[in-house]
């Protein structure tokens, strides 16, 4: 097969490039360049599109001895990830910025130019596993990114291709040193790639700007503080709420509840936070069959944790397809802007992958 | 390389000596340095003192830019305009615009017309109005990306005619179309080896004896002390024997690669959407081809045509670490989409007919099937 294997410039895109080398595959090299800052290349700080990322994916291609090129996908990227991104922090959510980008770039925009261009399949570096269309976590739990990658449909899914998903992280870093790649020890990215400073809070200010609301008591409807805008909040957020006085009980108090319209953050004890049944929009059935009734699995609600036993039901609700998912137990942290994963359990194979959706509402009250 | 170039190289390196020094060994090699220099001047039409070794074509360009610059606004520190092309290399440019953030330069663009050439009119209303205002002009002698080949001498003279000393960045025409430095009426002119089949990393900037610049790099005193470092012999070789060998053939290399740029044209002009970017005949580099398909992406082009074995390049090199859209195509007037569907082929010593032919038999499909990627992957279409 053709080939083409995204290469961030970190070691596991590396190890998955060359993996599919050795399969025996005709393997291209490319680079995206995601920043919209034309001299980030040139002064560019670490992230996934520093000039030393670019750097660090081409010589590994040398390595390889494959043939790499760098294609611009700035204006893409910040028109589906980077604006989505900031328009969802606006309106009280908390978008997963990675979700977006398998979505609307890696495995929409770039396999849609790799076929075009005669590719047969998308390698990339993500820990999942995936067989016969089947999508599974990884091996490695620790570094499982099957949550990111369950936004995929079926036809995504079936021009890709995750070379490092059954293997531990460490052995991709063994095996990329035995390989000669000078990637093998470089450390895991993390935070979110286009805010290389890890200080969200800040880029979202600065582009949204001053939006004067309330902190108030779920309770009593007290008003605690004031702050600057919705998008420094994030449902279960404990830290830098701005209240000055504990709370009557003693008790730490969280963000349970953020209304964009009025600027509203509201904050409670640990029993607000509880959540015993999500809908979830833009729904995405793995299989590419819609079920048809409900199904028993695990839900999962954000990218590390946030696992409950639950029953989904597909549903069409506003000419969308959306799933209703009443957990068994309560989960705390559902945060609007999320993804709400579906997975069948699986200890031997790894957990399945059945479906996805986009976490619009919550609710505390358990469905009788 | 030319072979030749290589031979003569290897022989330097085999008995290797400091052109400083006074011993044995040192007046071999500054025997050697001398007489590549001084090659070099008979080739180009200057003094053997005109010439400053540099350490490649760049250096030779920042320290025209720099150095002149800074001269000039020592003599008088009202000269605060540095007046450039819109297509110069970034080697132009960025000095330029680093002056202007750092030093107080105050970077004038000088507009190019639709085939990418500098009109000699714009440069007198210009001078006429700032000449006294003026540190330096600066103007490519041959445009890298679309091969247009500029009005120097008139451009010259206008600088002669106002005192301003005009250098002229002749990186892609030394070696490839004739250059006469005396009779150009420059004040700097900067070559670099590798573009003429000699060693990278080996350069030159021609400088008149009369024109101030102020050293980039202090030290030993090398090169009329305004370039210290102790020189790159086997360089200096190597770039004299490929600009002798280069001058030698120039007539007999440009009707053949002539021909064969403009069979290649032709091929490239029959694909559905195709048009050639820069001038036509005698005013276009001989071998250079510069083309923009419609509606597809450069950088998609680039990479089938080299899966085919066909080497060719979006933008200029040295920016091709991404492929922006490039700012040639923008100063001659053309939007994003067109400046980013365009390839640029470059033709030389080794290229043979079986190459075009190649080119030629591959190029139609090639575009199909990037046109076809282009759309898919940009929203509603090309990008504009």
């Amino acid at each position: 097969m053709r080939v083409l294997a995204a290469m961030s410039g970190g070691v596991d895109s590396a190890v998955a490039a060359a993996r599919a080398v050795d399969a025996g595959h005709d393997v291209v090299g490319v680079h995206l360049a995601l920043s919209t800052a034309p001299g980030a290349l040139r002064t560019g700080s670490r992230g996934c599109c520093s000039r030393e990322d670019a750097d660090d994916a081409r010589r590994a291609a040398d390595v390889l001895g494959i043939p790499f090129y760098v294609w611009d996908f700035a204006d893409r990227f910040k028109e589906d990830v980077i604006d989505e991104f900031v328009d969802a922090y606006a309106e009280g959510q908390t978008p997963n910025p990675c979700l977006t980008c398998n979505e609307k770039i890696k495995f929409a925009a770039l396999a849609d130019k790799a076929i075009a261009l005669g590719f047969d399949a998308l390698a990339t570096g993500h820990y999942a596993r995936l067989s016969g269309g089947e999508l599974r976590r990884a091996v490695d739990d620790d570094k499982d990114q099957s949550y990111v990658l369950a936004v995929l449909d079926h036809a995504q899914l079936s021009r890709a291709m995750f070379p490092c998903g059954d293997t531990p992280k460490p052995q991709i870093r063994d095996e990329a040193a035995r390989r000669g790649l000078s990637v093998a020890d470089k450390p895991d990215s993390h935070d979110i790639c286009f805010i290389p400073t890890g200080d969200t809070r800040a880029f979202l200010g600065a582009r949204i700007g001053i939006r004067p609301g309330a902190v108030v008591d779920a309770d009593s409807g007290e008003r605690l503080a004031e702050h600057e805008g919705v998008h420094g909040f994030t449902i279960g957020q404990r830290k830098g709420l701005g209240i000055e006085a504990p709370a009557a009980d003693g008790k730490p108090r969280y963000v349970t509840g953020i209304d964009p319209e009025s600027g509203t953050v509201t904050v409670g004890s640990a029993e607000h936070l509880q959540v015993w049944t999500i809908e979830a929009g833009r729904a995405v059935w793995t299989s590419g069959q819609v079920p048809d009734g409900p199904v028993d699995c695990v839900v999962q609600v954000r990218a590390h944790g946030g696992l409950a036993p639950a029953r989904a039901t597909p549903v069409t609700r506003d000419g969308e397809a959306r799933i209703d998912i009443e957990l068994a137990q309560p989960l705390t942290g559902v945060a609007r802007g999320q993804a709400a994963v579906l997975y069948l359990p699986d200890e031997d194979a790894g957990d399945l992958v059945i479906g996805s959706g986009r976490i619009i509402g919550t609710s505390s009250l358990a469905k009788v | 390389m030319l072979p030749e170039a290589v031979e003569a190289m290897t022989a330097v390196y085999a008995h290797p000596g400091n052109a400083s020094s006074l011993h044995g060994s040192g007046r071999r090699a500054r025997r050697r340095l001398e007489e590549s220099r001084e090659s070099i001047a008979a080739a180009l039409g200057a003094r053997p003192s005109e010439v400053i070794f540099t350490g490649g074509g760049t250096e030779a360009d920042n320290l025209a830019i720099k150095g002149i610059y800074r001269a000039r606004r020592a003599e008088n520190a009202a000269r605060t305009r540095i007046v450039v092309s819109a297509v110069e290399h970034h080697a132009i440019l960025d000095p330029a615009q680093w002056l202007a953030d750092n030093e107080g330069a105050e970077l004038v663009v000088l507009p190019v017309d639709v085939t990418g050439v500098v009109s000699p009119d714009d440069l007198r209303a210009e001078l006429a109005a700032h000449a006294a205002s003026t540190a330096l002009v600066s103007v490519m002698w041959a445009n890298n990306e679309v091969g247009a080949i500029q009005p120097i001498t008139e451009l010259a003279a206008l600088g002669v005619e106002f005192g301003v000393p005009v250098h002229s960045d002749a990186i892609q025409a030394v070696g490839h179309v004739a250059v006469d430095f005396a009779a150009s009426g420059l004040s700097a002119l900067s070559l670099a080896a590798h573009k003429f089949g000699g060693p990278q990393g080996t350069g030159a900037l021609l400088l008149r004896r009369d024109v101030a610049c102020v050293p980039l790099l202090h030290g030993g005193g090398h090169e009329r002390d305004i370039r210290s470092g102790t020189q790159d012999v086997a360089g200096a070789v190597g770039m004299a024997t490929a600009l002798r060998i280069s001058t030698e053939s120039m007539e007999s290399a440009t009707t053949r690669i002539t021909r064969l740029r403009d069979r290649l044209l032709d091929a490239l002009l029959d694909v559905p959407g195709a048009s050639v970017n820069g001038p036509v005949g005698a005013l276009r580099l001989p071998g250079n081809a510069h083309v923009t398909f419609g509606d597809c992406e450069g950088d998609s082009l680039l990479m089938l045509l080299d899966a085919n074995g066909i080497e060719c390049s979006t933008g200029s090199a040295c920016t091709a670490g991404v492929a922006r859209a490039s700012h040639v195509l923008l100063a001659m007037g053309f939007d994003m989409a067109h400046a980013r569907g365009s390839l640029r082929f470059s033709l030389g010593a080794t290229t043979t007919d079986a190459d075009v032919d190649a080119v030629a038999q591959v190029i139609g499909d090639v575009v199909d099937r990037a046109r076809t990627a282009g759309l898919v992957s940009v929203r509603g279409g090309v990008r504009s």
